[in-house]
């Protein structure tokens, strides 16, 4: 495994995920307890204007952190900032990625995005990850 | 209307960083690594327990804020950002309360939008603070005007 610590600026961590399912947003509504229908039903999606329904934004933040899990002896994620810039809706296909931006001392940055099939960011932001 | 919740606060209320809860939401972000879920894996780690993944304050409970009245549809989530400083572990207990901190409106292609920052606060059974956990929720022009604000 590498280490963290080794990395340098402009280097990147990455992972594609399965396309997303709706038995995905169902597991992510019972845990989180998000239970919006626009996340799990179709007919209320569509009526809240919506072609079908939409990943629940926590859940795309979620699965981006675990790109650092492995990581977890070494430091811990002490800033995560996220936008929400895009709705993502069965079968998409999202790619993780973590760009390493800055180094100062223990604090290691990066720039974060899930990008879909189409190639557009649905989400967006940074993370300082602290080193112990 | 909603300038007046600026400020506004919840009172604490106690959590437990629960086992199942936990499992079950790594595994619900696809992210079932044994320091989430095998306890003797985390006996054996630099934090002698399980630690909880860092977008898991979501589940908590920080009492409700008085007065404090939300549509439950057409709000649009539009940032979440967390501070931690360290992460949550698994079996501890975690005491959280919300604050209304700002609320400011923005033209945009739709109307007037409004942005509702509210930010949740973790603290340990000394009051250290373990972390913070901030929403920023868009509210358009639509459910403004359903609401008479």
């Amino acid at each position: 495994m590498t280490v963290l610590n080794k990395i340098n600026i402009g280097e990147t961590l990455e992972a594609t995920l399965q396309p997303v399912s709706r038995i995905d947003l169902i597991k992510y509504a019972g845990s989180s307890g998000d239970f919006n229908p626009i996340h799990t039903i179709d007919e209320e999606a569509k009526k809240a204007g919506l072609p079908g329904i939409i990943a629940h934004g926590m859940w795309t933040m979620g699965n981006l952190a675990k790109l650092f899990t492995p990581y977890y002896e070494e430091g811990f994620i002490s800033d995560y900032n996220i936008r929400f810039s895009g709705m993502v809706f069965l079968e998409d296909v999202l790619t993780l990625k973590a760009q390493m931006v800055d180094k100062t001392g223990q604090l290691l940055t990066f720039d974060v995005s899930a990008i879909n099939q189409k190639q557009k960011d649905v989400v967006k932001g940074k993370i300082t990850f602290e080193l112990y | 209307m909603f300038r007046e919740y600026i400020g506004l606060t919840s009172s604490k209320t106690r959590n437990v960083i629960e086992r199942e809860l936990v499992r079950r939401f790594a595994e619900s972000i696809g992210d079932a690594h044994p320091i989430y879920i095998d306890e003797e894996f985390g006996r054996q780690s630099r934090f002698g327990a399980n630690i909880a993944p860092p977008t898991f304050p979501r589940v908590l409970r920080s009492g409700s804020i008085e007065g404090l009245k939300l549509p439950l549809k057409g709000l649009i989530h539009g940032e979440q950002i967390y501070h931690y400083k360290r992460p949550l572990l698994v079996g501890e207990e975690v005491f959280c309360y919300s604050k209304i901190e700002d609320y400011y409106e923005k033209e945009g292609s739709t109307g007037k939008m409004g942005f509702l920052k509210m930010k949740r606060y973790g603290e340990d059974s000394h009051g250290q603070l373990i972390f913070t956990e901030e929403s920023i929720t868009i509210i358009t022009e639509t459910v403004r005007r359903s609401l008479n604000v």
